[in-house]
């Protein structure tokens, strides 16, 4: 039976991580690489590099965070952020990364999707989708949306597209995969936009990947059991030590979540 | 060395790392000579099978790989290079292919997400130096859309359950193949290359 997926992000900005500096057996735990086999031996079914830089000038930086990582950790590597081209998807590809995800970029040229999948096949093409729900949230706080609108750069921008129509499309062009996140979720640490997670993991049949808002363990059985994801994604729960990888699988093989031991 | 094909598709610098970890030398090629005269060849995979088999034919590597395979020489195909050791493909309508075990490729059933992608249980058919220390039904990495049907079921070592229950190793006297990648599969997958190299009979590099 495939196992849901246990993914824990890092945010590198010139070649460091940006969370993270909370484990205290690691000798430099602001290193992406040495954080990543860290996580790899945790049993991390993936991992997201997220670049975070603001300029160009550093890509070369995270080319080699890049490379240095695939040297040593031998479990599937995304990385995201900043990639624009089908060029800049071949160097982090032919760097050692196994996926690019890509979002702004895609909102204004989703050529690019179907570029990339016929050059690379559809399985390294992570498409990032930043939803934000339209309409005022239920007066208890809960996020009880009909519609969500795609955000971009870095979730400032609304777009004024339909989140749902958006995946749908992008899954016809060629993505291998979708990496939703709920804005309105993201940094509240009270949980995943379910009811999001799983309009979209229904419009679509491929894998969604849920990020955005997740504080404690129940958070991750419920992107998994209720939001019907593939796969979870998740930083500062994993970063600050508040739980570890092989901590989140104990509890959702205890709920019943098939999981890689 | 151990020759690591390359046919201009994918990641083949994490199969090569993979090798290196375990202290044998690689050499990733599209050579024939390099092919002919490796102690021991993987042909790794993504992609499509129809581009797969137009490189390896403009490469002109169709034969050496067909050569080597038959003189007896340890092959390990992986992902796609599994899939391509097959009569053909349904992939893009119909795709002929290298044709050393008899079977095809069939696209995965509906009903569940396609590619299957993600790390799932490998059930061991059958004893075999591939799978020392390996335990039964552990997991490995896959992403596929497509799988093999060999139409002889001796040859199927190992088999996944999604939908159906697939084929997911291929053995057959000096020929090995996964359908998952044992480079992304954490310890157990290089195990599984370490366990190649040694039944291959490779030596460590100095």
């Amino acid at each position: 039976m495939l196992t849901k997926r246990i993914i824990p992000c890092l945010d590198v900005t010139d070649g460091r991580v940006v969370k993270g500096t909370h484990f205290i057996n690691l000798r430099d735990a602001g290193d992406p690489v040495e954080l990543a086999a860290f996580y790899d031996r945790e049993s991390a079914d993936e991992l997201v590099f997220l670049d975070i830089t603001a300029s160009s000038d550093h890509r070369e930086t995270m080319v080699d965070v890049v490379a240095r990582t695939a040297d040593q950790v031998f479990i599937p590597l995304t990385v995201g952020g900043g990639i624009r081209t089908v060029e800049d998807m071949r160097r982090m590809l032919q760097a050692g990364a196994d996926k690019v995800s890509i979002n702004t970029a895609a909102v204004d040229e989703p050529t690019l999707i179907n570029q990339g999948a016929d050059k690379f096949g559809s399985q390294c093409i992570v498409v990032a989708v930043d939803a934000k729900g339209v309409g005022q949230r239920r007066e208890d706080g809960a996020l009880d949306f009909e519609r969500w609108e795609v955000y971009t750069h870095g979730g400032r921008r609304p777009t004024g597209i339909d989140v749902l129509e958006w995946v749908h499309r992008v899954a016809h062009l060629g993505a291998g995969e979708i990496l939703l996140t709920s804005m309105d979720a993201d940094g509240t640490q009270k949980g995943y936009d379910l009811k999001l997670t799983a309009a979209v993991s229904e419009a679509v049949s491929i894998p969604v990947i849920a990020s955005g808002g997740v504080g404690n363990l129940a958070h991750l059985y419920d992107g998994l059991a209720i939001g019907k994801a593939d796969a979870v994604l998740a930083a500062s729960i994993f970063h600050y030590g508040a739980h570890s990888i092989r901590e989140v699988k104990d509890y959702l093989a205890s709920r019943g979540i098939p999981v890689r031991p | 060395m151990i020759a690591i094909i390359d046919y201009g598709a994918g990641n083949l610098r994490s199969v090569a790392k993979a090798i290196e970890r375990l202290g044998y030398s690689a050499k990733v090629t599209d050579s024939a000579e390099d092919v002919l005269s490796a102690r021991a060849v993987i042909l790794p995979g993504v992609g499509a099978a129809g581009d797969t088999m137009a490189s390896l034919q403009r490469l002109e590597l169709v034969e050496p790989i067909r050569q080597v395979i038959a003189e007896g020489k340890p092959f390990f195909g992986v992902c796609l290079g599994l899939q391509v050791l097959l009569t053909g493909s349904e992939e893009g309508g119909w795709q002929e292919c290298l044709g050393v075990i008899p079977g095809i490729v069939q696209r995965l059933p509906g009903g569940l997400k396609v590619p299957h992608m993600g790390w799932n249980q490998v059930k061991q058919r059958l004893a075999h130096p591939l799978f020392d220390g390996i335990p039964d039904n552990s997991n490995f990495y896959f992403v596929h859309s497509y799988f093999v049907k060999p139409v002889d079921e001796e040859f199927v070592a190992g088999q996944t359950e999604y939908g159906i229950d697939f084929c997911s190793v291929v053995i057959k006297d000096n020929l090995v193949a996964t359908q998952f990648h044992p480079e992304k599969s954490g310890e157990m997958g290089l195990r599984v290359y370490e366990n190649f190299c040694r039944w291959a009979g490779v030596g460590k590099a100095e």
